[in-house]
């Protein structure tokens, strides 16, 4: 028997109630959104659940939306996958822009100790309980977390480019 | 011997006598330190691979003297940055530098070792010249071998000609003090 995306919904509205909301089949993927303080609960949930048997964390990253309401600046997205029933599954927690800090997974899933850390460094999401939220693949001395929209595309100290080749500043001359 | 075909090294200007030949220190000097420079391959990436076939018999940099490829800093002369150099790995660049004993010269092979290339981005470094001193730099996305080898013998130009003082000249040390590199 095929696990069907009523069947999930249900289940955690039934648990969760108002803490899980927006759900949607996007393609493929079923997603969800979850209240940030809620996370671990929902994970854990997903996980241990005997019909559910989300036993997988494929993916966990951040995102950066920096037009949206200051409560709904930043995302982490968790992909979980049940190997059972081939079936995935989508969630968003949305962070304040101000302090975007959320509870870490990482003693549910192991794995995302790693993917928790790179969230980290890209765009300073804390995770509260992660064991060694540190750097991992930028150097340790940079201040900013390069992922975040604000962050310049470019790099400062890059000497050797001519702006007129990139259209960037008008030629006088040139009528 | 006399049918050997080993072309040698034309000697410096000097006079020659009866059983003598005189010339300047420098110009032994130099020539000696020229064709037995030996590479230390700091390879990345895609550069990295066009030195192997730099290095291999088809275009075969032991002409030069330096067959012996040395993978310890400290036996090296000449250091061969070939590809994208991150940040993170510029004090790593430095520190091989650092534990090269002088003389000691660098070629910069290829554009993003010269200049950062096409990673205009926060975690390349922009060129190793804003860490090490640079002697020669090879343009090219990765240079042709043949272009590896013409600045390696621009290189040897420049270490032919190289006073023997240089390397104590208060120049120098300008130089190395500008790097923060003692």
């Amino acid at each position: 028997m095929a696990l069907e995306t009523t069947q999930i919904q249900d289940k955690l509205v039934e648990t969760f109630g108002e803490s899980v909301f927006h759900f949607n089949q996007e393609k493929d993927l079923f997603s969800l959104e979850v209240a940030a303080d809620k996370i671990t609960a929902v994970i854990l949930f997903l996980k241990n659940d005997p019909t559910l048997r989300f036993h997988f964390l494929t993916d966990l990253c951040g995102v950066h939306y920096p037009d949206n309401v200051v409560e709904r600046q930043f995302a982490v997205v968790y992909h979980l996958h049940n190997w059972y029933e081939n079936k995935r599954i989508k969630i968003k927690a949305f962070l304040n822009g101000e302090k975007p800090e959320i509870k870490s997974v990482s003693n549910i899933f192991l794995c995302s100790n790693w993917m928790e850390r790179e969230t980290y460094d890209f765009y300073g999401i804390n995770f509260i309980g992660h064991p060694q939220l540190k750097r991992i693949l930028n150097m340790d001395e940079m201040i900013s977390h390069p992922m975040r929209k604000e962050f310049p595309m470019e790099d400062g100290g890059r000497t050797d480019k001519d702006d007129r080749f990139f259209g960037r500043t008008p030629q006088k001359d040139n009528k | 011997m006399s049918d050997s075909n080993i072309t040698m090294v034309a000697p410096p200007e000097g006079v020659v006598g009866e059983g003598f030949f005189a010339t300047k220190l420098n110009d032994v000097v130099g020539l000696a330190r020229a064709n037995s420079l030996w590479p230390l391959p700091f390879a990345t990436s895609c550069c990295g691979i066009e030195f192997m076939a730099t290095m291999a018999s088809h275009y075969d940099l032991a002409r030069f003297g330096m067959e012996r490829v040395s993978f310890s800093p400290r036996q090296a002369d000449m250091l061969l940055v070939m590809g994208t150099i991150s940040k993170k790995m510029g004090p790593i660049l430095r520190q091989v530098y650092e534990q090269m004993a002088e003389p000691r010269w660098v070629i910069a092979v290829g554009a993003c070792a010269s200049s950062g290339g096409v990673f205009d981005t926060y975690s390349v470094l922009q060129g190793i010249d804003k860490v090490i001193p640079v002697d020669v730099y090879v343009p090219g996305c990765p240079p042709r071998p043949e272009q590896i080898v013409d600045g390696v013998m621009q290189l040897q130009e420049l270490v032919k000609n190289e006073s023997v003082r240089r390397r104590s000249s208060p120049e120098y040390q300008e130089l190395l003090a500008s790097y923060n590199i003692k």
